[in-house]
């Protein structure tokens, strides 16, 4: 704000509350004791039948006025309000945030700190630290992958042994901290109809499904030359790539017959967005831990 | 002091035609517009609601048309009827303006006939309680341009020395509103029934909330005040208190008024000054709110065996106690601490149903009762006892109204910052919704209260008028045989 406006809002303000005290001051008969009767000496005007009576301010009104202009008086000159003068009390909105963050970050140090040197296999035996692996989770998470990491369509199940990207400690951390691009490349322009109605059949073999083995047969030979560039010769998938396993009948984007010519035909894009700038990094390795946990539970099962 | 009683000569030929177009159109639009009020609280209630003809009835298209109808088609017929009732007794003078009056009623009642057409549809400027788009916005400003030239110029023909308080009133709240209207409505039109404002960002937020808070306190504080400062003396017989605090709250009333729009937006991107003196601005508003108050019940000392027999003065002294607790509350709500935790939560929109039911509505209601029979020259109203019937229905609705978002504000205002000590929040927003219900309920109980209340109103206003004037003498002479007995 220039100089200018700044005093624009001062003159303007003080001028205005000199104004309202000088009304208030002006007229003041203010009544002695509020217990007594008033005089109610009229003052003489008389409007359609109606009369005024000119009894003076109530005692306690007119003080609660004034007590207010010194509050008034008082908050101008601790807090911001006065143009560009900052109040002598240093106040802001922005740092009476930055005051509660670091106030909050400080205890979370206390609560997550210790997590951020333990392994992340460790952090999965620690049921406390689990428990709050599962509230940033819901908090951060779930929106995507379910209240209880179950996955939905285009967002993967966390809770089974199929991963994308590698379900060891270190690879969900990778994936935590940056994120993940999926991209499936559309196929339809290079293989055709034809193509990819073939192939589809054999992703469909490949799994066990039903399909038409004539048709799966010609899709062997597009599987061959195009598709195992990324989903490898026998299907399984390249997590380096996050190509997934195509054998196991564990579908992102549905596995019917149609869903997987869509898939082929069109490409899929996917974002796992990524967290390093969004959680802190205790809070990230126990989600990370968390999430662990949830696959393991699998196995401990089996 | 001059006197003004030795001037005072034959009453002259007021204009009482305005005043009862605006009086029937007052009962008519306060029914539709708390009807849609009572169906929009269902639908928080029983969301299900929304579906019954999609997208016309769904909660965001009919909750505009509920402000505007209660605020601009309930009050604004009703301010146009009282204050024209009396800018003219209390100057002694017929309404002046030719066809400019006729062309205020007529004006106004298109501008609502367009709004309860175009929000349902859609067309919004999307600012609240300024939703209408610009064609109306204009129509809008040629009707109070008009209601102006009408107000001013039978002040300026006044057969009395002095203005009354009342119209100290009326006159700040027709000039404020004609400027906040004007200014905020600002806009470029694309099409026919789209615009855009000519303000963005932060500085359209607080020419928007400066509008806004000054709809509520011009538009339904000031001029309401006005109504008070004319029907309470009137209807209970008695003198002004105090001359002077009417002075002394008038002008702090209406010149600190104006600042106070921004705390609407606490803690956002609006710089910490302008904050922080819409903050203390809102304070100091305390005490001229109260003068109001004061001014109204202290009024009634001496005459307050009234109440014990007459429902319409009792509208019109408990409209002040609401008055006087949400003109606490509004200060209070404005301090930034508070702020923090009732902002964007139920509890504002109880506050400002404390006000609109609790004093808008029934001190409109009460002046309406009071004139009813003077404009079609009745002893009294049909039916006392449904005067009292809907004193108590109205009164029940509002506490229940109010009291339910109470609860509800505070249980969300709690949960929305509950954290767990891993800096988790504890609730979810869904987990906020589901506590609300029940008080959702209990408030769509109250406003159903409320607006039977209002039907009854209507019944009685309805008798009043078309019974023949026979039947009424009768029965008060059935009256006075009663109280003989």
């Amino acid at each position: 704000m220039s100089t200018f406006w700044s005093l624009w809002v001062i003159v303007l303000t003080l001028a205005n509350l000199a104004l309202i005290t000088w009304v208030l001051f002006a007229n003041r008969k203010v009544a002695l004791d509020d217990q007594a009767e008033p005089e109610n000496n009229t003052t003489g005007h008389v409007y359609d039948g109606i009369e005024e009576y000119d009894n003076p301010l109530p005692k306690w009104w007119f003080y609660l006025f004034v007590a207010t202009l010194l509050f008034t008086a008082v908050y101008l000159a601790v807090y911001p309000g006065l143009g560009n003068f900052k109040g002598f009390g240093g106040w802001t909105q922005v740092n009476q945030l930055e005051a509660q963050q670091a106030k909050a970050e400080a205890k979370f140090d206390e609560t997550f700190g210790q997590y951020v040197d333990m392994p992340i296999e460790q952090i999965a035996q620690n049921r406390e630290a689990l428990k709050m692996g599962a509230r940033i989770f819901a908090n951060n998470c779930a929106v995507c992958h379910g209240a209880d990491g179950g996955g939905n369509f285009g967002f993967p199940n966390l809770t089974d042994n199929d991963w994308l990207y590698g379900g060891t400690p270190e690879k969900i951390l990778e994936t935590l901290h940056n994120g993940r691009q999926g991209m499936m490349p559309p196929q339809g322009p290079v293989i055709g109809e034809e193509g990819v109605k073939n192939a589809a059949e054999y992703v469909l073999a490949l799994n066990g499904l039903e399909h038409n083995a004539e048709m799966a047969a010609e899709g062997q030979k597009v599987f061959g030359t195009v598709c195992m560039a990324c989903h490898g010769m026998d299907g399984k998938g390249n997590q380096a790539l996050g190509a997934p396993n195509l054998t196991n009948n564990i579908w992102l984007y549905g596995g019917n017959r149609e869903q997987i010519q869509h898939t082929i035909r069109g490409g899929r894009q996917n974002v796992m967005p990524a967290q390093k700038d969004m959680l802190r990094e205790d809070k990230i390795r126990l989600v990370a831990a968390y999430v662990y946990s949830l696959s393991r539970q699998e196995d401990e099962q089996q | 002091m001059t006197t003004t009683v030795a001037k005072t000569g034959p009453v002259p030929d007021y204009d009482y035609n305005i005043v009862r177009q605006f009086t029937i159109m007052s009962v008519v639009w306060g029914i539709v517009g708390m009807a849609v009020g009572v169906l929009i609280a269902a639908q928080l209630a029983w969301p299900v609601l929304n579906d019954i003809w999609q997208p016309f009835t769904h909660f965001g298209r009919l909750r505009p048309l509920h402000t505007n109808a209660v605020i601009f088609a309930f009050g604004g017929s009703v301010l146009f009827a009282t204050s024209y009732y009396v800018v003219q007794r209390t100057c002694q003078a017929p309404l002046w303006g030719g066809w400019l009056i006729p062309f205020t009623f007529w004006g106004w009642q298109i501008v609502i006939v367009g709004a309860a057409i175009t929000l349902p549809l859609g067309y919004t400027s999307a600012k609240e309680y300024a939703e209408l788009e610009w064609p109306l916005d204009i129509l809008i400003a040629l009707v109070w341009v008009a209601y102006a030239l009408v107000f001013f110029g039978t002040i300026a023909k006044r057969r009395t020395s002095h203005i009354y308080v009342a119209n100290w009133f009326f006159g700040a709240y027709i000039i404020t509103i004609a400027v906040l209207h004007i200014v905020n409505n600002l806009e470029v039109p694309v099409t026919a029934w789209k615009s855009y404002s000519i303000y963005s960002g932060t500085k359209d937020a607080m020419i928007q909330w400066w509008y806004g808070h000054n709809a509520v306190g011009f538009f339904l504080t000031a001029a309401f005040l006005g109504i008070m400062y004319y029907f309470v003396p009137k209807q209970a017989g008695r003198p002004v208190y105090s001359y002077q605090l009417s002075i002394v709250h008038f002008w702090a009333l209406i010149s600190i008024y104006v600042w106070a729009g921004g705390h609407h937006l606490h803690y956002s991107a609006l710089p910490d000054w302008t904050q922080s003196l819409a903050m203390v601005m809102s304070v100091i508003l305390l005490a001229p709110s109260w003068g109001g108050m004061i001014n109204g019940i202290m009024t009634l000392s001496g005459a307050w065996h009234k109440l014990r027999t007459d429902p319409t003065l009792r509208f019109l002294v408990v409209s002040l106690s609401f008055y006087g607790m949400s003109t606490f509350e509004g200060p209070m709500m404005s301090i930034k601490t508070v702020n923090a935790l009732s902002h964007n939560t139920d509890w504002t929109v109880g506050h400002v149903h404390s006000g609109a039911l609790g004093w808008v509505a029934m001190i409109s209601i009460g002046a309406l009762y009071h004139l009813v029979p003077v404009l079609w020259k009745r002893k009294e109203m049909y039916s006392v006892k449904l005067i009292n019937a809907h004193f108590w229905l109205a009164t029940v609705g509002t506490v229940l109204y109010i009291a339910a978002m109470w609860v509800n504000g505070i249980t969300q205002g709690l949960m929305w910052r509950a954290f767990n000590a891993d800096g988790t929040l504890t609730y979810s927003f869904v987990e906020s919704v589901i506590a609300s219900q029940p008080g959702y309920v209990v408030r769509w109980i109250g406003g159903a209260l409320f607006l039977l209340g209002m039907l009854l109103m209507a019944y009685n206003v309805f008798r009043t008028i078309t019974d023949d004037t026979e039947e009424t003498a009768e029965r008060g002479e059935d009256k006075a045989a009663a109280q003989a007995v």
